[in-house]
């Protein structure tokens, strides 16, 4: 505490003590060493700029950003080299589709049990067991997608060959589970915003629970619930281990969600233990599917603030 | 109240009063909760599933030898996980070390002096929740590209706390700033009106009352840590080691990177010895979670 000023001065003094009679060095540091701090997230921002741009300008230095983005081949540390991601962007969505299909109609049934009907003492039964979900690791997801769900689907698929062993199917589901309580937990916050002078009203019309829930919380909360499904897709599709362990490793453009397909991030990953040397085109292509993911994960990301930011202001 | 006509009982009764009455909840009303119901119930099934499924196959191996052994690809019923665990112990240790400072301070900035009309201050907020929900892995490509090859640091436990706090950072804040938020504002202006600085504010009245939400979000926080295995995959994690870090200039593994270690081997001992390690990380977490959960309840305050 070295800016704590004598207080016997102010007493004793005439009406001038009143204004401040030393400047404070102390109080001034302080505010100093907060914006410094306030600015290392500002800065990691920066650095993951700067580390994606070098490496990737290198790279498409050398393949044609046309190529990269149209090309259906992916075989980039082969001879020949491809280098068309759209394999790993068709495997991406995929997963991420399967996982939507499975989070979303959960997710927001979740949300609007817990918003419109549960008690408080059954709200506090499921919230904690929502958070334990959320806080589960996902390579343990990614071993329970392996080693159980897999398995589990090829005894009981009815004809047909069946899932692979590597399948976009069970990593998809599973991405789904991991993904709900992204999608209850922010849904629901969006939900209890709406007042309850729309509840009371509808209710006082003759409004059963739910054509309240449906007809006017719903649609009240739809920006929050719309930026918790969109941030839902940027945590499916920035998941990088249950699909490098549950989809498999080889690039694969297929829309047959029985197949194993590696996704962007499997790809990065796969990359990343090789430990490439730098300044290699190998070494590269994880900067460029790097920017790309993050260029991807970013605009969803801003799509779900902006729409965050407008729910609050129209009802808080 | 004794009228003529509900004494007749009700079929004999005016059809415009009975109609006033609930005819019980129609069955779309009760299919549409039930379904609600059923979704929530999914996801608690499915985390039943998961742990029971997770401790039958980690049976055969839950014993001493997984804490005291260390890694072994030719007898998987001697490998332990002793240099994943001690590995997880520092790398944690450091990665708490680099983002709590940080991210109080800079929770404190953003509550207590930042102006939220300027649009610095709001570029600074906006950022922290991009960051929030930025990919781990892209942060192990910041780790990778800046902090192991740039600055030269190397496949290190320092690289790997480096990176780690990055990515927790956004989270602590978020969880810092509430905690602060949660602390009311007549407190800072008693404590102002009584011509203490802001800092002293700060100091004295807000942070003691803010401590424990800080503490409990900053647990959390790490324990997303614990479990994260993405970035490390790019920093060099998953080669084969057999020894304790010694310091932060040491090479490591930790828990999660060697638990996929395990899955990726083809051999069928590997998968309960995987189990084996999933089950101490789990038990790791909970310990950590049980803890922020008795701080939270038992130094919240009720303003």
């Amino acid at each position: 505490m070295t800016s704590t000023g004598s207080g016997r001065r102010v007493a004793s003094g005439s009406p001038g003590f009143l204004k401040r009679s030393q400047p404070r060095y102390g109080e001034k540091a302080v505010k100093v060493l907060l914006v410094a701090a306030s600015l290392v997230s500002v800065l990691t921002t920066v650095g993951i700029v700067i580390a994606l741009i070098p490496p990737a300008a290198e790279f498409f230095g050398e393949v044609s950003f046309g190529d990269f983005i149209t090309g259906t081949d992916w075989s980039p540390l082969f001879k020949p080299a491809h280098f068309g991601v759209l394999p790993l962007v068709t495997g991406t969505l995929m997963v991420t589709l399967i996982a939507l299909l499975v989070a979303v109609p959960l997710g927001l049934g979740a949300a609007v049990y817990l918003s419109e009907y549960a008690r408080p003492r059954v709200r506090a039964f499921f919230k904690p067991i929502l958070e334990v979900l959320a806080g589960i690791p996902t390579v343990v997801y990614g071993f329970f997608a392996l080693q159980a769900l897999t398995p589990l689907l090829q005894d009981i698929w009815p004809g047909g060959e069946g899932p692979q062993v590597f399948n976009a199917l069970s990593a998809g589901f599973v991405m789904g589970i991991m993904i709900i309580p992204t999608i209850a937990s922010l849904s629901e916050d969006a939900m209890n915003a709406v007042p309850n002078d729309l509840r009371d009203g509808a209710f006082a019309l003759g409004s059963s629970r739910m054509q309240v829930a449906t007809r006017v919380v719903f649609p009240a909360a739809l920006s929050g619930i719309v930026a918790a499904i969109v941030l839902g897709v940027s945590r499916a599709i920035g998941e990088t281990m249950i699909v490098a362990i549950a989809a498999g490793g080889r690039p694969n453009l297929s829309f047959d969600p029985l197949e194993g397909m590696q996704t962007m991030t499997a790809f990065i990953a796969a990359a990343g233990i090789g430990d490439l040397p730098t300044g290699t085109i190998g070494y590269q292509t994880i900067f460029a599917v790097g920017s790309l993911l993050f260029v991807m994960t970013l605009v969803m990301n801003l799509v779900s603030i902006r729409l965050v930011r407008r729910y609050r202001q129209v009802y808080e | 109240m004794g009228s003529p006509v509900l004494d007749k009982g009700p079929e004999a009764g005016v059809p415009e009063v009975r109609r006033l009455k609930s005819d019980g909840t129609p069955w779309r009303e009760r299919l549409f909760q039930l379904s609600l119901w059923a979704s929530l119930a999914v996801g608690v099934v499915f985390l039943g599933c998961l742990l029971v499924y997770i401790v039958v196959e980690a049976w055969p191996r839950l014993n001493f030898r997984i804490l005291t052994n260390f890694p072994d690809i030719i007898d998987p019923s001697q490998a332990g996980a002793q240099s994943a665990i001690m590995g997880t112990i520092w790398v944690i240790g450091f990665t708490a070390l680099y983002c709590l400072p940080v991210g109080f301070l800079t929770a404190i900035y953003l509550e207590e002096y930042a102006d939220p009309e300027r649009w610095w201050n709001r570029a600074v907020e906006i950022n922290i929740q991009n960051l929030a929900a930025v990919p781990s892995i892209v942060y192990g490509i910041l780790g990778l590209g800046i902090i192991s090859r740039g600055l030269g640091f190397g496949q290190t436990v320092l690289t790997a706390s480096l990176t780690l706090s990055l990515l927790v950072l956004p989270t602590v804040i978020i969880a810092a700033r509430e905690a602060i938020r949660a602390v009311p504002q007549s407190i800072r202006e008693a404590s102002l009106a009584l011509g203490a600085t802001q800092w002293q504010t700060i100091w004295r009245q807000v942070l003691p009352a803010a401590v424990p939400g800080m503490a409990t979000g900053s647990i959390l926080a790490l324990s997303r840590a614990i479990g994260e295995a993405a970035p490390l995959l790019l920093l060099g994690g998953l080669t084969f080691i057999t020894f304790n870090p010694t310091g932060p200039e040491s090479a490591f593994t930790v828990l999660p990177i060697q638990i996929f270690n395990w899955i990726s081997q083809s051999r069928s001992e590997f998968v309960s010895l995987a189990a084996a390690a999933i089950v101490i990380l789990l038990v790791i977490l909970l310990a950590m979670n049980s803890l922020a959960i008795w701080l939270r309840n038992r130094y919240s305050h009720r303003w």
